[in-house]
């Protein structure tokens, strides 16, 4: 399960983080804004989890170090899944 | 490669960081690419726009042809820089809650609404300056926050405050 959610999530970085390297160089814990992901990249990112997961990020949710990494992007998606 | 200096930004520096400390300013800034704001209205569409601004910004974006993406752009630019100003990346804001406001001679104003004006104003901003432009493909928008209270937090920043904005 855990692996599923890290490989769609991957996918949708792919598709709109905007990332200046594969994201198969990327890992779990690298800066995903030093990877190149903007402002406005990491918005198209939350509203392609929010397809790809059918959840939706509550403001609270929607600060800069939720989009930091692939880690704490999961960590935010499995903790809406389950609220949801 | 050596470190190059630049004495204007220096001296700008000191300017800021002492206007910062007597009069409360804060200042932010972005840049955004108007082909990716067209991107992401392919993409998303009122998914996009609904969830980023408000009624009546969507109306004046719209009200002139071809314009939308770009006058979009500025105003998302706008509302980075705010959040750049206040420092409130980590809080959690609702970008609706950032209004850029057409007035009948031209200018714009910010109009801020719900959480991001009590914590503007417990912070002390009561008065903000907006400016936006756009050429080419980028957009851009910088913001002054008048009256912000200094802290212990900003003062720990004001030694980097020639890079505020640059993310």
């Amino acid at each position: 399960m855990l692996e599923s959610i890290e490989l769609k999530i991957r996918d949708v970085l792919r598709d709109h983080g905007r990332l200046n390297q594969d994201i198969e160089r990327i890992d779990m814990q690298t800066d995903l804004y030093k990877s190149g992901m903007t402002s406005h990249a990491s918005v198209n990112v939350m509203l392609a989890l929010e397809g790809a997961f059918d959840i939706e990020f509550p403001d609270n949710f929607l600060k800069r170090s939720v989009f930091g990494s692939i880690d704490s992007i999961r960590r935010a998606v499995t903790e809406l899944r389950v609220a949801s | 490669m050596p470190h190059q200096s630049f004495p204007i930004l220096d001296l700008l520096h000191q300017r800021v960081t002492t206007s910062q400390a007597l009069f409360g300013l804060s200042v932010g800034f972005d840049i955004v690419q108007i082909s990716q704001m067209e991107g992401s209205l392919r993409a998303f569409g009122e998914t996009f726009t609904k969830r980023l601004f408000t009624p009546n910004e969507l109306i004046y974006a719209n009200c002139d042809e071809g314009l939308f993406a770009e006058r979009l752009a500025a105003r998302f630019a706008a509302k980075e820089a705010v959040i750049k100003a206040l420092q409130l990346s980590e809080l959690g804001v609702d970008w609706r809650d950032i209004e850029v406001i057409k007035k009948s001679d031209g200018d714009c104003y910010l109009q801020l609404h719900g959480q991001v004006s009590r914590l503007a104003l417990s912070m002390g901003a009561m008065q903000w300056l907006l400016s936006m432009s756009h050429d080419g493909d980028y957009a851009g928008a910088v913001v002054m926050a008048l009256g912000v209270t200094p802290n212990p937090q900003i003062s720990e920043l004001s030694t980097k405050v020639k890079y505020v904005g640059i993310h």
